[in-house]
């Protein structure tokens, strides 16, 4: 079996004050670095918020949004594939429930050949091992380098 | 060291005889003043009626509002022709108020500030950096002519442009640097994005603004200096009127130049030693612009203990202007508690800004303050808790519930001059 740590995928978190043009200053600096975003999602709380991003070069990301003045830091979420027909996020969700897996927060995409549930999870070698245990499969870091 | 050691020891009966000679000679020169005639027979007090330096309570009060209803010229003792230099004052509402000096006052406001550097220990071997405004603000040329007296090489610098103030340090082997409390934070700010270590910097003079403790630590451990606090406004010629010792705890005011008296603002009672009021201060040397018992606004009070440095009485470090001070909710909040606050606490910085509005015939005070970028998890969640911990602190301190905005790093505005933090939105209370 794969090395578990081999489905950690690093996702770029980046402070955000809650003002128009903040998002468009994040995209346009990872556009001009010809960095692919596969997913994004924007969490707000009260007058600022944090964007969370999967990105095919999370390094370089960093680096540039942290040259421009945002904060960034790294999280380590997994990403699991789903089948894009009903009852696809059931199956994802049902296993990590039934593990006793918390999920702190997620969100989601629809790829060329699956959807993609990203997760942000309390135990996630536990969540990586039962999904792999089911028949499940996780989309491998090396996606995103 | 000493600048002037007789002045500056004076106590007991020598400084009191003197105190009286130069306030009576004070309420002559005011009596030339139409304000000041029309007050004192108003009170019934003249120059003759004080007998004791006691008698001073007898004299009517001066407010700021007085000096502006003067502009431009009112308070002048002396034809315009004797005045050889005017400032004014930054009046954030209104006219300014306009203060004049004739050639002695400005021999005496140097020799003040020439006690004030020598008492830090700057000698003429030290190369000091002035980075207060210079022009119509007492604070840059204040210092400058009295680090001349003393000798010092003065590098003019005023506010602005702060690599090149970097640089200058550096490449001119500054020694001694002086400015507002929130300027030197900046220039630390800089310095360290420049990899800039100012190894020559041995001290730093910040004062025009109030300054916590914790603000003087991080001064400190930034710019590598020890930091003295200074005292001053344009209506007792400008910075210098008192000064912190190399003890630096509470400040020395020249009492052979003023006159000093704690009072209650609200009844105007005479407070005595170690209890906290507004100041009122009566120069006695001044000859252009004389003022009686003028109120200052600023609370603080007379210690009680004597300073091993053998200098006069000394006044405790200013928190605020009464001008400064909010009142929310009925709560006293100064500026400079915020500050305080903030600089305990490692996951912000300590730059922030007050936004005051009235919601509901309630008022609403929220703060600003940025993040430390090391700080940041990348955690919604810790961030939420972040607020509530400085929302918290807030609370202790303040007594007061504010609501907090958490904000990028570097995004809000720095200051070269006074800071202004503060935004009140109120309005008008009817």
């Amino acid at each position: 079996m794969e090395k578990k740590s081999e489905y950690v995928i690093k996702q770029i978190s980046v402070f955000s004050e809650n003002r128009p043009g903040r998002l468009a200053a994040i995209a346009e600096a990872l556009r001009k670095e010809k960095i692919n975003i596969f997913a994004f999602s924007i969490a707000e709380a009260n007058g600022f918020g944090v964007v969370r991003a999967l990105v095919d070069n999370p390094e370089r990301a960093h680096e540039t949004l942290t040259d421009m003045g945002f904060m960034v830091s790294f999280t380590d979420v997994i990403a699991v594939k789903m089948r894009d027909e009903p009852g696809g996020l059931y199956e994802t969700a049902r296993i990590l429930g039934d593990a006793g897996v918390n999920i702190e927060y997620s969100y989601a995409y629809s790829g060329k050949d699956a959807a993609v549930l990203v997760l942000r999870v309390d135990q996630a070698e536990e969540a990586i091992e039962r999904i792999i245990e089911h028949g499940g499969e996780l989309l491998s870091r090396s996606l995103f380098t | 060291m000493f600048w002037n050691n007789h002045m500056e020891t004076l106590s007991g009966a020598e400084l009191a005889a003197l105190q009286l000679k130069r306030l009576q000679w004070t309420v002559r020169q005011a009596e030339k003043v139409p304000f000041y005639r029309a007050q004192l027979r108003e009170a019934g007090v003249g120059a003759d009626d004080i007998r004791s330096i006691d008698d001073a309570v007898h004299l009517p009060f001066t407010r700021k509002q007085d000096l502006r209803e003067g502009y431009p010229f009112g308070f002048f003792a002396v034809p315009l022709k004797q005045v050889v230099r005017i400032h004014t004052t930054s009046g954030t509402t209104g006219k300014p108020t306009v203060v004049g000096y004739t050639r002695q006052d400005l021999e005496n406001w140097a020799d003040l500030m020439a006690r004030d550097l020598t008492m830090v220990g700057l000698t003429d071997d030290d190369v000091f950096q002035n980075a207060l405004g210079y022009g119509l603000f007492t604070g840059g040329l204040g210092f400058h002519y009295g680090a001349e007296k003393i000798g010092m090489t003065v590098v003019p610098s005023a506010t602005g442009n702060t690599k090149r103030q970097i640089e200058m340090i550096e490449d001119f082997g500054v020694t001694a640097i002086n400015s507002t409390p929130s300027y030197g934070m900046r220039l630390a700010e800089v310095a360290e994005e420049m990899g800039a270590e100012l190894d020559s910097l041995n001290v730093g003079i910040f004062g025009a603004e109030p300054w916590s403790d914790n603000m003087r630590k991080e001064l400190e451990e930034r710019l590598g200096i020890t930091a003295y606090d200074s005292y001053g406004m344009s209506e007792m010629y400008g910075p210098g009127a008192a000064f912190e010792c190399e003890e630096r705890n509470g400040l020395h005011f020249w009492h052979d130049s003023y006159f000093l008296e704690i009072i209650d603002p609200e009844t105007g009672e005479v407070l005595g030693p170690g209890e906290r009021g507004e100041l009122v201060v009566t120069p006695l040397v001044k000859e252009a612009m004389p003022l009686i018992r003028y109120r200052t606004g600023d609370i603080t009070m007379l210690m009680e203990d004597r300073c091993p440095c053998g200098r006069g009485q000394k006044i405790a470090r200013i928190m605020g202007r009464s001008d400064d001070m909010l009142v929310i909710r009925g709560v006293n909040v100064f500026p400079s508690q915020i500050e305080h606050v903030l600089l305990s606490l490692p996951e912000v910085g300590e730059q922030f800004m007050v936004y005051i509005d009235r919601k509901h015939h309630l008022d609403e005070m929220r703060i600003e303050v940025e993040i430390n970028r090391e700080c940041f998890s990348g955690e919604l969640k810790d961030l939420a808790r972040l607020q509530a911990h400085v929302a918290g602190a807030l609370r202790e301190t303040l007594g007061l519930r504010t609501s907090v905005t958490l904000v990028e790093p570097g995004s809000l505005p720095r200051f070269e001059g006074k800071a202004k933090r503060v935004i009140d939105r109120r309005g008008e209370v009817w």
